[in-house]
């Protein structure tokens, strides 16, 4: 048995999006930046994907500069734009992905200060800390402020429409990390107040290695890859053709399909959790009093090691995970959790869940069931190691 | 790819290569949805731990090519951002705030637009870059690049293969001279990996980029080769979760590795193959149209991979030869600058007049191009400069024999 | 770079290359670029008493749209005085051809070209008559 339910992390492609794609891995695989007739016809292709991610996002197509992903649109982001100011202040919410905290600490070695906007309990966003930060910093120095419109960890989905407001009273950028919140919420850049906004493809059913940033004309940036002047300059490097036509299918698929998917996922996600209420009672799950993403669960079950429980849901062939996916491999507890008070203990064991357009009923009963054994066994080992 | 299906002769193998069919089958079985489509940082399940065998089997793969160890290769999105990441890392690292060493690089006027926009960029932030000329033949000139050597350099960066005119630098020369000063030695290989041998365990580069789409890898892949023994130092460019040791964060997009990492085998097998089939069709190229008057060569095709043939033909203007020649995709300069009207920047930095620059042509050969492509390229070529040399002014007056060079142009 | 159609056209078939015998009184020669800006325009126009163009010819050293812009603008001054051709357009041309905004300079040359062609061919004529005066007040001076 094999199930998979782990779609924040990464989702598999879609069939329609491969077949997109086909064509430019094989007999299209022309140069976009070349002017003969192979070259035109990649550029068509990405003119045509760039117009399919803005309308998921409600952008328009000469604001998208493709990426190589969600981390490279973040570090584009923070660092093109911090590049082009005087060094000021970044403000965070305590709950970013690593994609953004980190070059955001990076910046501080030249010159930038990091303010941290606290979350509740419940990992809500504390708006009035966020204007007693602004306040305190004064008027003319640069304010570059992100903060993501649906945690990848917990789900929990942040109204932005508030913290526009604030950033645009108080004169500062405005970076949402929509990576994990576009394809499965409507998402509107042009009404967020936003002027810059991550995506990535491969968590939309798209290919890996392509995302984009979405940017508000007015935005002084500075590139971070320097070479061909491709992207209008704004980001060099020869174009994906494949990866962006993929890119361009998923998000046209994940419009069209928005209230399909959300639908579905949400009827499972709900009883996801009722199971887990009833069957679990014990279970803690984050943020269950937040606006949530329809497909996240994330929580604890008191007195289990996650990583224990992970390895034992494994072996039974799920795939769910404790957190983000990142690079080092280290067991630390999650940040996010941290930053919504839960203790170190209680974070360690956490379980992330997170259902995608393929996931079922049954998949759902599987893990279920597996869980409940496995707590079991766990359990009784606890006992007998206590006794 | 032939001319049966009636699409133009592909030509323009330097600017990018179909990928080889046992690549892209290769990346099926982690693009389909009953694939291996997991996240190679996912550590929980054995999606996660699939993909990043895979990752690390590619990561051999490449090593393999340029004799290194797999712990050297770094991930990217393509050569582009290796280059980035390679001239922008070691200044920032060994000439940042701290460093006592200095901020003087080197490099040459015909590197890549990767290389040279990235030392422009970082002439805006204090650095200071020598931009070498290179002899009349492409060659960087081993006495003037010593000579160009300060105490305070902390760089050189020159590439292996040109990408327009296919000259090969001696990297292994530079290594020595770059190694006995304490100099990091970066070489952009986009062009000569799988063209040219390349061993890292002898030659004394410290960062190679890489491409996977020049050797008929996926685009959008790239890689940095960074030598541990002595170990080379980075400033990470893209930073986030930590990924390839902290030096390029990002997730790792797994059937583009995978891609990459059978073409860089392939390439391995097939480089000695690949080379004579090219070698045999430029020299049938060349038979075949040397015999028009006012015919150059760009570059020294002695010391050049036989791939890549740039030759420029007088009193014909470019953009209009490269029009003629609708039923063949070549390129004038390289593909990034071909949108513009300026002539190429190498061909100028070689000393070519602009006429000449105007006029050239890039053949590149790939491992699929056949002796009826050249055949067909031939009288595609010879049609195009007799009816553009017909129509040329040019032609008429250096045919009357005047002096081009004597007369007083009405520059506008 | 796409080409319009008309631009291919006039590529493909151009109008009126040629040469005319520059040292034909007639004649009138307009010479304009430089190699090294990647255009040069050859413009020859053959004019006839009554101030008619009669012929025109050219040889263009460029890019398919300055091929095609002096491929037009020989069909179009045949037939026009010189007046009439001296006011041709460069937005004319640019428009007709549906030039994109970097191949506009294309045009600019060609309406130089023949500008360039009429001041020749007037030079001409006004030496001849400065010559004939010459020759009628018998100083014989050459101009």
């Amino acid at each position: 048995m094999s199930v998979y339910l782990d779609y924040n992390a990464t989702t598999p492609l879609d069939r329609r999006v491969l077949d997109s794609m086909m064509p430019f891995l094989c007999e299209q695989f022309g140069n976009a930046s070349s002017g003969h007739q192979s070259g035109r016809i990649a550029r068509a292709a990405t003119d045509v994907a760039r117009e399919q991610v803005a309308a998921l996002v409600n952008a328009h197509p000469s604001q998208v500069i493709f990426t190589s992903g969600g981390t490279e649109a973040n570090n584009l982001a923070l660092k093109g734009c911090a590049a082009r100011l005087t060094p000021g202040h970044i403000i965070l919410s305590g709950v970013e992905h690593s994609s953004v905290r980190s070059p955001a600490n990076v910046l501080k070695k030249y010159g930038w200060r990091l303010d941290e906007i606290g979350v509740d309990a419940d990992g809500r966003l504390a708006i009035e800390n966020l204007r007693a930060i602004f306040s305190g910093i004064s008027a003319d120095r640069a304010k570059i402020l992100a903060v993501m419109l649906a945690n990848n960890e917990t789900g929990i989905v942040y109204d932005i429409a508030p913290i526009a407001a604030l950033a645009r009273d108080f004169g500062a950028l405005l970076l949402v990390d929509a990576v994990q919140a576009a394809g499965k919420i409507p998402v509107d850049f042009t009404h967020s107040g936003a002027q810059l906004m991550s995506l990535s493809a491969h968590k939309i059913y798209g290919p890996k290695g392509v995302g984009a940033l979405i940017v508000d004309k007015a935005v002084d940036m500075e590139p971070m890859l320097q070479g061909g002047g491709q992207e209008k300059a704004r980001r060099a490097g020869t174009e994906n053709v494949a990866a962006i036509v993929g890119f361009g299918k998923a998000a046209e698929l994940a419009l069209s399909e928005l209230s399909t998917r959300h639908a579905q996922t949400q009827t499972l996600h709900h009883y996801l959790e009722a199971r887990l209420r009833s069957e679990l009672p014990q279970v803690c799950i984050f943020g269950q009093q937040a606006a949530r993403l329809p497909n996240t669960s994330f929580f604890a079950l008191p007195g289990l090691d996650g990583e224990t429980l992970l390895m034992s849901l494994d072996r039974a062939g799920l795939a769910v995970s404790s957190g983000s996916a990142c690079g080092t491999g280290d067991v630390e507890p999650s940040h996010v959790l941290l930053a919504m008070g839960v203790s170190p203990e209680h974070a360690r064991g956490a379980i992330r869940v997170s259902l995608g357009k393929e996931s079922r009923r049954d998949e759902i009963d599987s893990f279920i069931d597996c869980l409940k054994q496995q707590v079991h066994v766990l359990q009784r080992f606890a006992a007998v190691a206590y006794a | 790819m032939t001319s049966s299906n009636r699409r133009p002769i592909y030509m323009d193998y330097a600017a990018t290569t179909p990928m080889d069919p046992r690549v892209a089958k290769k990346m099926m079985q982690f693009l389909t949805p009953d694939g291996e489509f997991g996240n190679p940082a996912s550590r929980s399940h054995a999606y996660g731990w699939t993909a990043e065998t895979a990752v690390e089997e590619a990561r051999k793969q490449v090593a393999a090519l340029v004799n290194a160890n797999p712990k050297e290769i770094i991930w990217t999105s393509g050569a582009t951002e290796s280059d980035n990441l390679a001239i922008k890392g070691v200044a920032h690292f060994y000439g940042g705030k701290n460093s006592k060493k200095g901020k003087h690089i080197i490099t040459s006027k015909i590197e890549h637009k990767a290389v040279l926009d990235t030392c422009r960029q970082l002439e805006r932030e204090g650095y200071e870059v020598t931009y070498l000329d290179p002899e009349p033949t492409g060659l960087i000139d081993l006495d003037k690049l010593e000579a160009a050597m300060r105490d305070d350099t902390i760089l050189v960066s020159i590439m292996h293969v040109n990408n327009e005119l296919g000259v090969i630098q001696n990297i292994a020369a530079i290594g020595e001279l770059t190694r006995a000063r304490g100099i990091v030695f970066h070489v952009d290989a986009a062009q000569s990996a799988g063209k040219v041998d390349i061993d890292l365990s002898s030659m004394k580069v410290d960062l190679m980029s890489f491409s996977a789409h020049k050797i008929y890898g996926p685009k959008g892949m790239g890689a940095l080769y960074v030598r541990r023994k002595p170990r080379i130092r980075l400033e990470a460019q893209t930073h986030g979760g930590g990924h390839e040791r902290g030096m390029r964060s990002g997730t790792l997009a797994t059937h583009q590795i995978v891609g990459m990492g059978e073409a860089f085998r392939i390439a391995k097998e097939d480089m000695a193959k690949d080379q004579t089939h090219a070698a045999a069709l430029r020299d049938r190229l060349y038979d075949g149209v040397k015999d028009l008057e006012e015919v150059y060569v760009n570059g020294d095709m002695a010391q050049s991979v036989p791939n890549i043939f740039n030759i420029s033909f007088n009193y014909v203007e470019g953009e209009s030869l490269i029009m003629s020649l609708k039923d063949l995709a070549v390129s004038s300069g390289s593909a990034c600058t071909s949108a513009s009207l300026e002539p190429s920047y190498v061909l100028r930095a070689l000393g070519r007049n602009d006429e000449l620059a105007h006029s050239s042509i890039r053949f590149s050969i790939g491992r699929f191009t056949t002796e009826e492509d050249i055949d067909n390229a031939i009288t595609h070529v010879r049609a195009a400069i007799e009816k553009l040399r017909a129509l040329s002014p040019l032609w008429d007056m250096y045919k009357e024999g005047i002096d081009l060079s004597q007369v007083k142009w009405a520059a506008h | 770079m796409a080409y319009s159609d008309k631009v291919l056209d006039h590529y493909e078939n151009p109008r009126n290359v040629g040469t005319l015998e520059k040292d034909d009184p007639s004649v009138g020669t307009g010479m304009v670029g430089a190699p090294a800006c990647g255009d040069v325009m050859r413009l020859q126009i053959k004019v006839s008493d009554d101030g008619i163009i009669e012929e025109a010819r050219f040889k263009t050293y460029g890019c398919g749209s300055a091929i095609a812009s002096s491929s037009l603008l020989t069909e179009w001054v045949k037939g026009k005085t010189l007046e009439e051709a001296g006011q041709i357009k460069n937005t004319d041309l640019a428009e007709e051809l549906a030039l994109p905004p970097v191949k506009i300079h294309c045009s600019v040359l060609a309406e130089d070209a023949i500008k360039a062609a009429i001041e020749d061919f007037r030079g001409k004529a006004d030496n001849e008559k400065a010559n004939d005066a010459n020759t009628a007040d018998g100083s014989g001076k050459a101009a």
